[in-house]
């Protein structure tokens, strides 16, 4: 197939960027859509330009680095699958395709359609774990965990913290992100421990960094490609009113011994 | 913004109720005998005070909510598929929300306002009925008082169960139900608050 590339193109995090043309030609449609930009770049390289950045590792599905904004929906038009997943059938041939970066404050371009998600990195390290002591692993019928809310710890914990919520939401809201990743721990023993603590420290950050307040249009939980659902956000609002409420007062930690 | 959001969708159920009476036919003694009360009374007088809180209160959150995630996103899309994942209402209440502001000036000077005057001026209520009778003479008024119950409407639709999910109330054994309320709700509300104006414009109160 042949298909007409609009490509966002941008040197660096400072520099301005615009959209370029690129035609390519006999593109097969068994092709996945990262492999048809490799074939692009190919091109690129010989003819001596400059190939187009984009993040990718795993091209299976499960790293959450493939974050392609196409055709004006995050990893493209189809549901519950990652960009490297994605392959050119799902194109007309003679289509134009718009690739663009994710588009966020908090999610700033590196380079053409690699941004950085740094932001998503930083609220992890003030509450996206839980501190347990190493040692002689305890018989596991200490810590009894219903199923159902096996299931959805689960289920929360598949987010691959791709950003593709962020960047389809019109608010750059991160809520479907973090509420995946206070539920994980939320619902198990594991977690209850911290969990006042994680709730209000993880979004004091998601607010830090920029990103915009949900406002519920759903569009997140449509277009993740892991399928997460909105009931986490609901479940991290309930755990936030309620720690912001009952919780204790941050105590500064200072000096040593 | 999902209490203020409530409590102003509470308000609304009280208003529709009283104003439904005019449908009463009796020359808007049911309507007078309420709206008298509502306009005397002392206690009714802090809840308004109340209520004008909540409504400033929901605007200013509202505005700053909208300003903050505009400023989210500093770069657009070159091209945008919203459509594909989101209702155009779910992403128009800030839109939404200043037309129901801009009606709610007009109609509070149509009927609140001068009606406060009186009161505190001469002690006197007006004859609120016989002012919609005269205000709803005129056909563009009505479709303006159309407009803003559509502006309503479409507000509601989103509003009433996004609310529920900002507070957390959201649980699969539920949510088929706050759906259709909302649904009803939206409908309903807008819907009584449309038909006054109009059965006023076409007679068919007296
Ligand atoms: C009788 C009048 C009104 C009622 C009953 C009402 C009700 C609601 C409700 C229930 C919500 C959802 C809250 C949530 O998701 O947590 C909402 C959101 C909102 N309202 Fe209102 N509202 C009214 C008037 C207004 C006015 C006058 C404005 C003026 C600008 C406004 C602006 C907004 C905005 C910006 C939101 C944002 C939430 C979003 O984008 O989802 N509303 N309203
Ligand atoms: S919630 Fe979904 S869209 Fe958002 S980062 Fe996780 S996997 Fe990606
Ligand atoms: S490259 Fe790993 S999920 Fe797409």
């Amino acid at each position: 197939m042949n298909l007409l590339l609009k490509i966002w193109r941008q040197k660096g995090p400072n520099s301005p960027g615009k959209m370029v043309d690129y035609p390519v030609t006999d593109i097969s449609e068994d092709m996945s859509f990262l492999e048809m930009l490799d074939v692009l770049n190919d091109q690129l390289v010989v003819k001596g330009e400059e190939p187009v950045s984009f993040d990718h590792d795993c091209r299976e599905g499960i790293c959450g680095m493939c974050s392609l904004y196409i055709n004006g929906q995050a990893h493209g038009p189809e549901r519950l699958v990652t960009t490297c997943q994605l392959h050119m059938r799902s194109f007309k041939d003679g289509e134009t395709i718009y690739i663009e970066p994710w588009r966020a404050k908090a999610f700033p371009v590196v380079k053409d359609l690699v941004v950085d998600r740094g932001a998503f990195d930083r609220i992890m390290n003030v509450g996206g774990f839980v501190s347990v002591n190493t040692g002689g692993a305890q018989d596991a019928n200490c810590l009894p965990v219903s199923k159902v809310d096996a299931d959805k710890a689960f289920d929360a914990a598949t987010c691959i913290g791709c950003g593709a919520c962020v960047a389809t939401c019109k608010n750059s809201s991160a809520m479907l992100f973090v509420s995946a990743k206070v539920s994980q721990l939320a619902l198990l023993p594991q977690g209850k421990i911290e969990a006042q603590e994680r709730v209000l420290n993880m979004v004091e950050q998601m607010d830090v960094e920029g990103f915009g307040n949900c406002t519920n249009t759903g569009a997140c939980e449509v277009e993740c490609p892991k399928g997460i659902s909105l009931e986490n956000i609901a479940r991290m609002n309930r755990e936030y009113l309620s720690a912001a409420l009952t919780g204790e007062e941050k105590k500064e930690i200072t000096g040593g011994f | 913004m999902g209490l203020t959001g409530l409590f102003l969708i509470s308000f609304l159920v009280v208003h529709a109720s009283i104003n439904a009476c005019i449908w009463f036919n009796d020359g808007g003694e049911t309507f007078t005998f309420y709206a008298h009360f509502m306009g005397t009374n002392t206690i009714v007088h802090f809840i308004e005070a109340g209520l004008f809180a909540g409504l400033i209160l929901h605007i200013v959150d509202g505005l700053l909510l909208w300003k903050q995630n505009r400023d989210a996103r500093p770069v657009q899309y070159a091209y945008n598929n919203p459509g594909k994942n989101s209702t155009w209402y779910s992403r128009s209440m800030a839109v939404l929300g200043t037309l129901i502001l801009l009606f709610l000036v007009i109609h509070l000077y149509d009927f609140w306002a001068p009606n406060r005057v009186e009161y505190v001026t001469t002690g006197e209520e007006k004859d609120l009925f016989q002012m919609m009778q005269e205000r709803f003479e005129s056909l563009p008024i009505v479709l303006l008082y159309c407009a803003g119950c559509f502006s309503l409407f479409w507000h509601l639709l989103h509003g009433f169960k996004s609310a529920f999910q900002s507070l957390g109330l959201n649980h699969s054994k539920y949510n088929k139900a706050v759906e259709v309320a909302g649904i009803a709700f939206s409908i309903i509300v807008p819907a009584v608050f449309a038909l006054m104006p109009i059965s006023m414009y076409f007679h068919l109160v007296h």
